[in-house]
This record gives structure tokens, sequence and C-alpha cells, in this order.
């Protein structure tokens, strides 16, 4: 990776990870490699320990590979799960960036995931707004003309961004807010700038890991926001199509129920069916808490300490117009907040309306197409516990009382629409809550940035048992298939070139 | 097997694992990292590929021989020619 080479820095710093001798009978429930999970980083990993001759199944508790970034079909739509954008998104021909790392690992051809640049992005404070682009210096222009004071100490964070190594797989924790604070004094400028970062990627509340924060600073600024015309499905259709045809194996419905451990080392794993199965490497991507509950014996007070409790609500409004008509602009994304302070912590209400997301999927440069119908989506932050405690009757109610809210809160940050009209065009709407999140991802406290505290390279108290996606700490989609090569890369193919 | 055909078999990996990257000019006595945009990522690959390939083990230690397209060449074309 550039100046940093975190995969190849740290054998040599760290001393071998062990060798992986195979045991004398192989059976055919034995395989080289388990992976736990067929979300993005778990079938990134699938592809390369496949694509390598490993034998190699993913198990999925769900019937639908994603994950977190999935998608679900309802009342004849197809609905993306967790995807607004692709963020890292570079324009072809440029290299050296995480996109172009994840096609060459992965032996993607560009073209396959169809990606489409956002038109533009807007963070909207109450009395302050500032436009981005997937070109740095529109954002770099907003930022100097509207905070001229700030413009010194931005153009240094800037530089200790572009030359930070966000991807060293042995990093320590800093306190982003601390690093920020020393180029920035003015707070809603720092605000501003966190917004997004923390929105679209942080476990932390308030604060964030300074290498976390540099990973998303470049994927949201210095990189930009794309997506496929028919959203994360053509992502998830081009993976699972490269697993199949490198050999990977995959078991549907069919999760890892027990991580049985023996002398430090994973010596089976029991599936829901409660069929045993063997593998000499097991990689988990269904988060740290979660691969530390299914442990046994339980490691309990260790998925105690690091479980995630950010989670949140979004709802999906569907047209029959595209959001440009009302004069809602060619906004992609807006990240909004009408508080004093930008607070991005647990809800203590059942939402937290003072700040949010929304997203125009229908705002990309399709290429003179579009989507057919106009969709409206709206996130917030939101409290689990508040949501997993209601009596099904009481959830449904109160989806439907929130549902509402959560649009006004949104729609303060766009040009007014008489209600009657949004109400005469609006065909569908969905909306998901935190246990919609924990019932379909497994994610403790539905939260979907996991723990807080990310483990870099993967190491957990067994010595074959890694983990990878979210709780390793690369963000977003294409950070979450960067996490799954890298500690494929990392853990058992390197190792076994190691003479 | 020639050293120029050991070359070649070299390129033939780069070009699969970074089709963006114009092979058309590698100079062979420059270092391959000078020319082309590869990182650690991109090198494990092509000692994954050498062995997918061609059944050669490169280990770990000997990393460093493969920094260009001629030390690519010395390290390997005996190997080549004691499989064969």
């Amino acid at each position: 990776m550039g100046r940093a080479d975190p995969i190849f820095y740290l054998a040599a710093t760290r001393g071998a990870s062990e060798r992986i001798a195979s045991p004398p009978e192989v059976k055919d429930s034995h395989y080289d490699v388990a992976i736990i999970g067929a979300g993005m980083s778990g079938l990134a990993a699938g592809i390369r320990l496949a694509h390598f001759g490993k034998k190699v199944c993913i198990f999925e508790r769900h019937n639908a590979a994603g994950g977190l970034n999935g998608f679900y079909s309802f009342a004849g739509r197809k609905y993306d799960v967790g995807l607004h954008a692709l963020t890292n998104y570079v324009s072809p021909g440029v290299k050296g960036t995480p996109l172009g790392k994840l096609l060459r690992q992965l032996r993607i051809d560009r073209d396959e995931f169809a990606l489409c640049p956002q038109k533009q992005s807007r963070i909207a404070f109450r009395d302050c707004a500032l436009k981005f682009t997937n070109e740095f210096s529109v954002l770099d222009a907003e930022v100097v003309g509207k905070f001229p004071a700030q413009a010194a100490g931005w153009r240094a964070l800037v530089q200790l961004v572009r030359t930070y190594d966000d991807v060293a797989l042995d990093a320590q924790p800093r306190s982003a807010r601390e690093v920020v604070s020393r180029h920035l004094t003015d707070p809603l400028l720092t605000d501003m700038i966190f917004c997004p970062v923390m929105y679209y990627g942080s476990a932390q509340e308030r604060d964030m890991d300074f290498g976390q924060f540099v990973i998303m600073f470049k994927a949201l600024y210095l990189e930009g926001f794309a997506r496929p015309l028919d959203g994360v499905r053509v992502i998830l259709r081009v993976l699972l199509e490269k697993f199949r045809q490198a050999g990977g194996e995959r078991r549907m419905q069919c999760g890892v129920a027990q991580i049985k451990e023996a002398q430090g080392r994973v010596a089976q794993l029991v599936l829901d069916n409660g069929e045993e199965i063997t593998a000499s490497q097991v990689i988990s991507s269904v988060g740290f808490a979660e691969t530390m509950n299914l442990c046994v014996p339980p490691q309990t007070q260790a998925a105690a300490a690091n479980t995630g409790n950010l989670s949140f609500v979004e709802t999906i409004s569907v047209f029959r117009r595209q959001p440009a008509e009302w004069g809602w602009g060619d906004d992609t994304i807006i990240f909004f907040n009408d508080a004093e302070r930008f607070e991005y912590v647990h809800a203590r209400e059942q939402v937290d309306l003072r700040s949010g997301v929304i997203c125009f999927p229908n705002n990309f440069d399709y290429a003179g197409r579009n989507l057919s119908e106009g969709i409206f989506r709206v996130t917030c932050l939101a409290n689990y516990a508040r949501w997993a405690q209601l009596p099904e009757e009481i959830y449904q109610a109160d989806k439907q009382r929130w549902f509402p809210e959560v649009v006004r809160s949104a729609q303060r940050f766009l040009p007014v629409v008489a209600p009657e009209v949004l109400a005469e065009a609006q065909l569908a709407t969905d909306m998901f809550t935190p246990r919609t999140i924990k019932k379909f991802t497994g994610h403790l406290n539905g939260a979907i940035y996991g723990s807080p505290r990310k483990i870099r390279d993967g190491r957990t108290h067994l010595s074959n048992l890694y983990l990878c996606g979210t709780d390793q700490g690369f963000l977003g989609i294409i950070g979450a298939m960067l996490s799954g090569i890298s500690m494929a890369n990392y853990h058992v193919l390197q190792g076994s070139t190691r003479g | 097997m020639t050293k120029e055909d050991c070359q070649k078999l070299v390129i033939d990996i780069i070009a699969d694992i970074a089709p963006d990257e114009d092979l058309s000019a590698i100079k062979p006595e420059i270092r391959l990292r000078d020319q082309l945009q590869l990182d650690s990522m991109d090198f494990l690959d092509i000692v994954m590929e050498l062995r997918k390939r061609h059944g050669i083990e490169v280990p770990e230690a000997d990393y460093s021989h493969l920094a260009s397209l001629e030390s690519c060449a010395e390290y390997l074309t005996p190997k080549f020619s004691t499989k064969a």
C-alpha cells in the first residue's frame, strides 16, 4: 500500500504467524478456511482464498448475501439496505487508492461495478452549508471561502490526512477530535467536517480514532461517492460470481452457532443445524462481540467490554416523480444538523431528530438514465433498547409515528413542498429501525458500525481465528472488502509463502 | 527456459493482476515499483500466481529478488529449469 506497505511490514516486524499443518486425515467437512458471514468482507476474503486454491466455505445465516450492505424486496420493489453511496470513488485512471487496490486484488474489471458518480453533496447546518463533490477542490474552496480564518489550519489538516498511514495494521488509536483541534479552531467548521465522517462510519460517540477519521475523510472528501444504477445488488452479484468461479463454497441459511476452542485454537465450528465442521483457519466477519459470543467457552466479558451502541433508523419514501422536479436540487447526500453543536451520540429517545442524513439515489449521474421512481431516504441516530423492548403492536405504531417526524426533520433542509403534493406523489414507504438491523444482520444493539474499539490486525484470543469487516476497522463498502482482502492476505496467503 | 522467456512469464502475471498498467515499455533493469504502481499486495500476488500457475515457490525471505524484471529472471530461471 504505497508508502505504508502494512501487509509486509507487519510480517517483518512481528515475526511469523503460525504455519498451518493440515490434519493427517482430511475429511470432506474440513476446510482450509471457514468464513463466517457472506457480507462484503467475507465474500472478498473468500474470493482471494479460493482464487489461490484454498478450500474455503462461507457460512451465512440468512438466505441472501450482503450483510449490512444487502438488499431486499418489499411489495414488488427492491431496496438497498445499507448503501446510500459507495464511498472511495475515483475516476478511471486514478491509481493507488482503495478502489483500484480492491479491483486488482479481486480481479474485477472496473466496468463490472458500473459505478456512476454523484452529482454533488452538502453538509447543511443551521446557518451554514458546505457543498462538496467528487472534486476535492470544490470543498476546499467552500471551506476557505466561508471560514477564511481557518484556511491555513484546514490546509494543514488536509496535508496531514493525505500523508497519514491510515491502513497500518498495527496503528495505535488516537483521538481524532484532539488531532483535528490542533488545526481547526472554529467549532462550527469542526462539527461540519466531522458530521459526514461520523455518520458514515464511526462506531464511537463524540470522537473517533484518528486513523478511522483519515480513512473516512479520504473516502468522502478526497475521493467521493458513486452508485450503480441498480444499486448494491450489482456489486454483490459480481462478488458472488467471482467467488463461485474461483471454486469457493457457500452455505446459505446455515450460520455458525458455536466456535469451539481447544488449546487456544478453534477446534470445531458447530453450525445452526447442529452439524460440526473443522477448518485450519477461521475468519469471522460478524463483529467482535458477536464472534466472542459464539465462542465456547464464552468470552462474554470481552464481548461486553467492546460492544457498539450506535444505531439508526431510516425512512424510505418512494415517489412517482424525480426529487429534482420539486426544486430539491441535485444533491445526492445531505448531512444535516440543526443543533447548536453537532452531537453524534447514542440517542436518548427512540430517534434523535437533531441531525441526520438525506440520500437521493436519483441524483447520481447515470449518464442519461435514471431510476424510474423518486427515492428519498433519511437516516437518523436511534436508540436500540427503546425499539427492541416494544411489543409488536406498539413497535409498528411507533414506526408509523416516527416516520413523518423523521421526514419533517430532514425537510427543514430542503425547499418547501406542500405536504399534499408529496402525499399525492407518494407510491410507497418503508422504514427500518435498530430492531430491524439486529434481526437481519445479527449486530448487537443494531450497531451498524460495530464495536467502538477496532482490532486492526484482526487477531483474537484464538490463534487461528481472525476478524474481518466492520470491527477490523476499514470502513465503507470498499473498506469492508479491503478488510476481507487484507485479513486473507495477511493471515492466510502470506503465511503460506513463509519459508 | 531463457531469461527472456522468464521475464515474459512475469509480465504475463503482472498484466493479469494490474490490467490498468501500461507494460509495453518496462525497463528490465529498473525496479518494477519505480515504473509501475505496484504495492505490497500486488507483489504478494506475483508470488501467489507463480505458485498457482507454475508451481514455483518464492519464500518470503526471497521477495527482494522480485524487485526488477532482470532480478526476477536471474532468480526464477534456475527454478523453472530445475522444475523442468
